[in-house]
């Protein structure tokens, strides 16, 4: 997915769960989440600079579950939710994001070209300029989806 | 958190501040292009703006392509850090006109 690796399957006991977070999936939501992530990374060993980028990358994954996600949501359906959970692992910062919308088609998310000057879909260019590893897992009883980003406390070798 | 706004404070000036993210850039855009309208000229002065998301980024840029559809002008003010290293990683930095300050914005339009 984003042309960058999966992450390592990891094992959920080698994993220190720093913060889990459900929020309905609403723009007016997402600030709610930004400060978990950027004090989550800080406590992976990432410095402050980063922390910041790694707000941003988080953020677009979240608006595209709003803004795509549930889009087509009808009216007198259960608002749609996030859960987001951050977890320290071997790499640095885990990053799981769930949501309960219609599976995506990973294959058709590309970052767009950034030659061409026009406005909008730019948040996948981020999320691939700024973490180390994403990809979709499989969600728990097939509801929903579920994407997995690694942010590395180190520089990528 | 600092409320957005974007105010206005000359007629070519828009000050935009706090988060300019996913809740607010609708707002932001309507604010963006209302002062496209009315300024041949715009400058836009990003110095408290803490946080830019994409949807911020593209209001902007939304902003450039109308006011450069109507032959004007605009430009970028004293840039906060956050916002310089997302339009940094847009590749924006170099699509824009960017002033340290408003002197140097005004003497570069004179």
């Amino acid at each position: 997915m984003l042309d960058l690796p999966a992450p390592p399957a990891f094992a959920e006991e080698a994993l220190d769960v720093l913060v889990e977070s459900r929020v309905p999936a609403r723009a007016d939501r997402l600030k709610l989440l930004r400060g978990s992530v950027r004090a989550a990374a800080r406590m992976c060993g990432l410095d402050d600079s980063t922390a910041q980028s790694v707000v941003l990358a988080v953020d677009e994954a979240c608006q595209n579950v709003v803004v795509h996600g549930y889009a087509d949501r009808k009216a007198g359906e259960p608002e749609g939710e996030i859960v987001l959970t951050l977890a320290r692992c071997a790499e640095g910062l885990l990053v799981r994001l769930r949501d309960f919308a219609p599976p995506v088609d990973a294959a058709r998310i590309r970052p767009r070209d950034l030659a061409d000057l026009r406005p909008g879909k730019l948040g996948t260019h981020f999320i691939r300029e700024i973490m180390d590893a994403a990809a979709y897992r499989p969600a728990p009883q097939g509801r929903g989806n579920v994407l997995e980003m690694v942010k590395r406390k180190e520089p990528r070798p | 958190m600092t409320q957005p706004s974007a105010v206005p404070d000359t007629a070519d000036v828009v000050q935009l501040s706090g988060s300019v993210d996913l809740e607010h850039s609708p707002g932001v855009r309507r604010r963006l292009l209302d002062a496209v309208e009315k300024a041949r000229r715009l400058l836009i002065d990003l110095s408290e703006v803490t946080y830019i998301d994409s949807s911020g980024i593209a209001c902007l840029v939304e902003a450039l392509q109308t006011a450069r559809s109507r032959n004007g002008d605009l430009a970028l003010v004293a840039v906060s850090v956050q916002a310089m290293r997302v339009l940094e990683l847009a590749r924006l930095d170099m699509v824009f006109s960017i002033h340290e300050d408003l002197a140097a914005a005004r003497a570069a339009q004179a």
